[in-house]
């Protein structure tokens, strides 16, 4: 990948980014809010992407989404720190910092094995969550309304605000991570994928790398989870439910490991679907849900990401002829 | 203190069998056709409705009460006879020989499914059937009195435990399912329809979860969301015991109905996450579980 392929990703993405924040200005209020909680979810599902590159599918981010959102939580609650930039931020640091304790341990599964240990983690923080009356019990708590850099937006233009911070967060990390996937670990984590044993044996740390795409993963919970709580102004013990987490594998399965913006276009897949079925048909939007993922994974398998890699290799390829 | 001991230990029992019927199913389909089946939980939620409406039905025809007992098994082999072709045959079998978290995926979808399907077919009222759990009356324990229903599902746990590991180590059809388990390509080579085999397995599986479902109902009010404790509780006791192990079910079941009834006795905080917290240190333990023999490593 040579420097040209990086000026003209960082290019792409800012104008992607300008023309998302300009039509936010003209899309309806919903719409606003359904594409920040899409990006809220796009962020954790990004994080299972990383694991999958590895090879493994984690079925409890709901731990590092509740960890995230409680943190900004109880930030804003109890320190009164309600920028929400800085609590985007901080709850991605103290959640990749949990990642990094709980990684080593984890670190060492595979397989479903793997899955079922961070679904047990994450459903022991539901149980200990649920029983803390002091942050709410089960019931959760109410956030305070956020402010961005010093500035409370009208009610008005508060979804607008987040809005724009999200999308600007989400271009950021996804060209950090381009470059993540495209440096040594990254592809490491691509070859652990196919077979961890040989990667080993040519002297690389399989382990090693299986911790820091968990740290990385459990970093974009958190601040997904973050998001997701400061845009719904509410959290609760749900986060980490394995209902939740399991709403996340959907996402990375259907965007697939090929690329990222795939990741978000199939979060915003599913919270249409998800909003839409919610509005028109409310005692049946599970059916539809479960119907909808049970027909993507039969006919697109490899996830919506390998429609575009296809595409760009096309691209590419008359570029070169 | 006798007799707190012994109320834990009962109270432990009876909730080990209910969950060991249920997680029996799931093990068993884990063993042999691979998959960890999330939508287990929804095919329990589905027996204990059958139960609900056709008990009813039953008295209203006049039977005599002792033969309730028919009605819920009957309620019970209707859900797997309906649900096994739809979920094997249809749905399942299009992802078999793939990732076992994909297929966990979507296990979860059709459990998404069968939720709603739920509320279609028996919208959002609770239901009551009691009746059953009187045919036996109490049963006296020294100083305690237990309903005798309740005690009597201990028996039925063993009784489908043992029924299920005699027919697959004593018969010649269970000796097939072993070997299809052991390697299925091979046992194809043999002669042995797999196919078969495994619509076989699934019902199996699907017949035990709903029969935990029709003789838990006169015990709870039947209602939307009974399903949903059920999958994660199940997981824990066969990733406890090893997935696809009948003994390492018993154990497993076993661990959590008693650490569940000493926390609801002696420190009622902890009710919640007991069990998941069996099932991470167990993982952190023995990740295999305790009855997973080693496995080769693919190089």
């Amino acid at each position: 990948m040579t420097h040209k392929f990086y000026n003209n990703l960082i290019v792409q993405s800012i104008f992607l980014m300008s023309v998302l924040i300009i039509v936010g200005l003209f899309i309806p209020n919903w719409l606003v809010f359904v594409i920040t909680k899409a990006i809220a979810y796009g962020l954790v599902a990004l994080g299972i992407v990383t694991l999958m590159r590895g090879g493994l599918v984690s079925f409890g981010q709901g731990f590092v989404f509740a960890i995230g959102g409680y943190t900004a939580g109880l930030l804003g609650t109890q320190a009164g720190l309600t920028d929400a930039v800085l609590l985007l931020f901080i709850s991605f640091l103290f959640t990749g910092f949990v990642g990094l304790i709980f990684g080593p341990l984890l670190a060492r599964y595979r397989d479903i094995f793997f899955a079922m240990l961070s679904l047990a983690f994450s459903m022991v923080l539901y149980g200990v969550l649920i029983k803390i009356d002091a942050i709410g019990g089960s019931d959760g708590f109410v956030l305070p309304e956020s402010t961005y850099f010093g500035i409370l937006p009208s009610s008005d233009y508060a979804d607008y605000a987040l809005y724009v911070v999200s999308i600007i967060l989400t271009g950021i990390v996804s060209v950090l991570l381009r470059y993540y996937y495209n440096s040594t670990p990254g592809l490491i984590a691509l070859a652990v994928r196919e077979n961890e044993l040989r990667v080993e044996y040519l002297g690389a740390s399989a382990f090693r790398v299986t911790v820091l795409n968990f740290t990385i993963a459990a970093g974009l919970g958190g601040m997904g989870g973050a998001l997701n709580g400061i845009a719904l102004g509410h959290i609760d013990p749900e986060f980490s439910y394995w209902t939740t987490s399991g709403e996340f594998v959907f996402i990375s399965i259907l965007a697939g490991y090929l690329s990222v913006p795939a990741v978000f276009l199939a979060a915003l897949l599913l919270e249409l679907v998800r909003s839409f079925s919610g509005r028109y048909f409310p005692d049946t939007w599970q059916l539809i849900l479960g119907v909808f993922l049970i027909l993507s994974i039969i006919y697109i398998p490899t996830g919506i990401g390998s429609f575009f890699k296809k595409f760009m290799d096309k691209l590419n390829k008359k570029k070169n002829e | 203190m006798f007799d707190e001991i012994l109320t834990i230990f009962l109270d432990g029992a009876i909730y080990a069998s209910w969950l060991f019927i249920v997680a029996l199913g799931l093990t068993f389909v884990f063993g042999v056709l691979k998959i960890l089946n999330i939508a287990h939980g929804g095919i329990y939620a589905l027996g204990a409705y059958s139960t609900a409406t056709l008990v009813p039905i039953f008295y209203s025809l006049g039977m005599p009460e002792e033969l309730v007992v028919l009605a819920m098994l009957f309620s019970a082999l209707a859900v797997a006879i309906v649900i096994t072709p739809i979920m094997e045959r249809v749905i399942l079998r299009r992802f078999y020989g793939q990732d076992e978290v994909l297929i966990v995926l979507v296990t979860y979808a059709i459990y998404l499914v069968l939720e709603d399907v739920q509320k279609i077919i028996w919208g959002m009222k609770s239901f009551y059937v009691s009746e059953p759990r009187e045919i036996l009356g109490a049963v006296e324990m020294g100083s305690l009195y237990y309903v005798g229903y309740d005690l009597a599902l201990i028996g039925l746990a063993i009784f489908c435990g043992l029924a299920l590991w005699l027919s697959l180590n004593k018969t010649k059809s269970g000796k097939i399912v072993l070997a299809v388990i052991h390697n299925p390509e091979i046992s194809g080579c043999m002669g042995v329809n797999i196919n078969k085999v495994y619509l076989a397995a699934f019902f199996v599986g699907a017949f035990f979860a709903a029969l935990a479902g029709s003789f838990t109902a006169p015990l709870i009010s039947v209602q939307v969301g009974i399903s949903v404790a059920v999958v994660i509780e199940s997981f824990a006791v066969v990733i406890i015991g090893g997935l696809g192990s009948i003994p390492g079910a018993v154990i497993g079941a076993l661990i959590i109905g008693m650490a569940r009834a000493a926390c609801v006795h002696k420190l009622p905080e902890a009710e919640i996450f007991i069990m998941y917290l069996c099932m991470a240190g167990m993982l952190i333990f023995r990740p295999k579980g305790l009855f997973q023999g080693a496995q080769a490593r693919k190089i």
